[in-house]
């Protein structure tokens, strides 16, 4: 681009020219970089998790619009719970059965057992987790303790309870779905009014945080 | 108009001379190779036999992260930078950058940088040990406090480069002699405008993604954390983005000094000229398009396994026009082995067995054996000890005479070259069996089955490293009592910067030259 125009100009009108020329480059490459920062900082996240949820990737449940529900009884389907706690979680955590033989669109319920065996009050965050992929579609939780944060009080335990119906049109190669939980503690990024809210509870019957 | 240099320190803290400015990023990144070079022996004397016995794993591990930033950002790149300082403006005839003040700037925040990044080494809970590539979550929740002071290094080493690329883009598009049209650049040229383009591209992606981490460890975002809602195979995604082009900024100038050496003693031009510059451009392209090869055991759909297989396959057809086009430059030449011309070969040769193990890597099926082995370790020291390391020696020995206007020691010098070739090739070359073996990298213990393979690559690396205090000897003697270079230096030499005197007065081509 600038070797045409340097043969036309002269030696002396050249130096204002080149000056010219270079800032309008430098603009040019500065805006360039600052538009990969946007890109990487605003743009990227946003797009990965948009393409993660078009592809399903990260799907793990979603809100059931509810239909007639009618009761598949030719199927039986074996859910296992599975529950596990982040690497520096000490709370207990366990589901109540780890299997159950539901039919599809039958409602079922389960409950985990929690215990905050720590002599403070915590906050903790479960994250769910379904397998195979080509369930993931077709698990409906309705009623759900991983929707809400958990605060437990030191020493205190409670029964955190999932309703769920397994979907008709569940892929007839699936015999077993797979549910994982994984418990986060998250005291630190929840602040004090879980804290409070959490003492304040410990005087009622533990709550179900049902929704 | 014409004045020597200033006197004393003030020459060099002020100076706008692209000479200076490329001498000093030149002995930076020397310095920078040695305390890199040391953590690497650190490293190897470790694994000289299994078990515990010199450094504790965290020291470990910091020792293995800082070995490879401070060879990637402090000896590699700024060894390219400076010598795209010294040889750009000789090389198209123009007199200085075309920003010298910016110029000062570029390099002058470096070793702030590098000083902020090594002095976490004596900070509480040591300096970073979570592996060059610092994925999250080992960098952001179980992350040393010293991760702040590496982030902010980060990001100085960042404004530093696309400072650097700017200059350098500004310098070539708008400053060449007359008559020097973009198809008659010399190739190293062209591999540094476009390493240029592909520096301004990624490095604020890589500032990005340090300002995210630093967001996520002290102002509560979740980026990369899953409790959050984030997700730490973003971070991966991210850095590879950068970090694949990355790869190729910190080889494609090296594709550019060996194309300059390989003719002048063959004394052949160079085969295929306009077909160098377009794989440059094909390979620069390609490396947007193919970052999630690093990541092929993170759980990504079939689909896209196979997508980044193949485009990273694709990569080995520009790289292979390359090859062959300085086999052929070779080809029936009148060839001399001069030392830059030894390193220039071994460059081809030991580039392309780190190539072929790459296309091993790309294909996903078996990258799930190789993944996370020494078998990486050894391809991507492959492709940069004797792809960067090589091509840079060998740039020095081929310009330095140029430089300081003496003739370096022939026999030191191909001494040098032996000892460096039969290092490097005992360090890296056993490194392929453990890793096929099984043997994880960035493990400060192994099982005995790797005990003989690494106490060979341990040898190895004690002699290479010793092969770069001759080096550095040799440098030193060069400039203190070499015999007087020709204005020409080289028999086979030509191109623009062979016609000032040696050594390179301090101002040359004031006058622009006329090029047909």
């Amino acid at each position: 681009m600038a070797d045409d125009c340097d043969e036309q100009v002269s030696d002396s009108a050249k130096k204002p020219v080149e000056e010219q020329q270079s800032k309008f480059i430098v603009a040019k490459l500065s805006a360039l970089a600052v538009a990969m920062f946007v890109f990487a900082f605003w743009v990227m996240p946003p797009l990965y998790t948009l393409l993660c949820e078009v592809t399903g990737l990260r799907k793990v449940g979603g809100a059931y619009t509810p239909v007639a529900n009618v009761v598949d009884e030719s199927r039986l389907i074996t859910v296992q719970f599975i529950a596990s706690q982040n690497e520096a979680m000490p709370w207990v955590f366990k589901p109540e059965v780890f299997e159950m033989k539901v039919h599809p669109g039958q409602v079922a319920n389960v409950a985990y057992l929690a215990e905050n065996p720590t002599a403070n009050t915590m906050v903790a965050q479960a994250v769910p987790s379904i397998t195979p992929y080509n369930a993931v579609n077709f698990f409906h939780k309705t009623e759900c303790f991983c929707f809400e944060r958990q605060p437990l009080a030191a020493g205190e335990s409670a029964e955190l309870g999932m309703q769920f119906i397994v979907d008709r049109d569940l892929p007839k190669k699936v015999k077993t779905i797979t549910v994982a939980y994984t418990l986060f503690d998250i005291t630190d990024r929840t602040g004090n009014k879980d804290q409070e809210q959490a003492a304040q509870e410990q005087t009622k019957k533990p709550s179900l945080a049902l929704r | 108009m014409a004045h020597g240099p200033d006197k004393g320190l003030s020459r060099w803290l002020f100076t706008t001379n692209h000479k200076d400015i490329g001498s000093m990023y030149l002995w930076f990144s020397f310095l920078m190779f040695l305390v890199g070079g040391v953590m690497a022996l650190i490293i190897r004397a470790e694994l000289f036999e299994p078990g515990m016995q010199i450094v504790d794993p965290n020291f470990f591990n910091q020792m293995t992260t800082m070995h490879g930033l401070i060879m990637v950002f402090g000896a590699v790149m700024p060894a390219f930078v400076g010598l795209a300082n010294w040889m750009v403006p000789l090389m198209i005839g123009a007199p200085d950058m075309a920003l010298p003040r910016m110029n000062n700037w570029s390099f002058w925040i470096l070793p702030f940088a590098f000083a902020m990044l090594g002095s976490t080494l004596f900070m509480e809970g040591g300096a970073p040990n979570f592996g060059w590539t610092f994925y999250a979550p080992l960098s952001t929740t179980y992350a040393p406090p010293s991760v702040t002071f590496f982030i902010f290094a980060v990001h100085i080493m960042g404004a530093s480069s696309i400072m650097g690329s700017i200059n350098i883009i500004a310098t070539i598009l708008n400053m060449r002699a007359p008559g020097m049209t973009l198809m008659k650049m010399p190739l190293f040229v062209w591999t540094w405008l476009i390493t240029a383009y592909l520096l301004i591209a990624v490095m604020p992606v890589l500032a990005g993604v340090v300002t995210m981490m630093l967001m996520d460890i002290h102002f509560g975002t979740a980026f990369f954390d899953a409790a959050g809602g984030g997700d730490p195979v973003l971070f991966q995604h991210i850095f590879w983005f950068f970090g694949h082009p990355e790869v190729y900024i910190m080889i494609l100038p090296a594709f550019g000094v060996v194309s300059a050496i390989l003719p002048t003693f063959a004394r052949k031009p160079l085969f295929g000229y306009s077909s160098m510059v377009y794989a440059t451009a094909a390979i620069a392209f390609l490396s947007f398009i193919v970052w999630a090869h690093h990541m092929f055991t993170v759980g990504m759909p079939l689909f896209a396994e196979l997508v980044f297989m193949y485009a990273t396959m694709l990569i080995a057809v520009p790289t292979g026009v390359k090859v062959f086009n300085w086999v052929a430059t070779m080809w029936k030449g009148s060839m001399t082995f001069e030392t830059p011309m030894l390193f220039a070969i071994a460059f081809v040769i030991l580039f392309t067995i780190g190539g072929f193990s790459g296309l091993m890597l790309a294909i996903a099926p078996v990258d799930f054996q190789y993944h996370d082995t020494y078998f990486v370790v050894a391809h991507f020291h492959y492709v940069l000890v004797p792809g960067a390391i090589f091509s840079i020696t060998a740039g020095v020995y081929y310009w330095l005479p140029k430089w300081c206007g003496h003739m370096y020691n022939e026999v030191l010098g191909k001494t040098h070259f032996w000892l460096a070739f039969a290092g490097l090739n005992i360090t890296f070359f056993p490194m392929h069996f453990s890793g096929l073996a099984g043997m994880p990298r960035r493990i400060p213990d192994y099982h005995d089955l790797f005990a003989d393979w690494n106490m060979i690559s341990s040898i190895g690396a004690f002699l290479f490293g010793a092969a770069q205090i001759l080096f550095l000897y040799i440098v030193i003697r060069t400039i203190v009592s070499g015999r007087k270079a020709t204005q020409e230096v080289w028999e086979g030499s030509h191109g623009l910067e062979w016609t000032v005197p040696s050594p390179a007065p301090y101002h040359t081509f004031d006058t622009p030259p006329e090029v047909k």
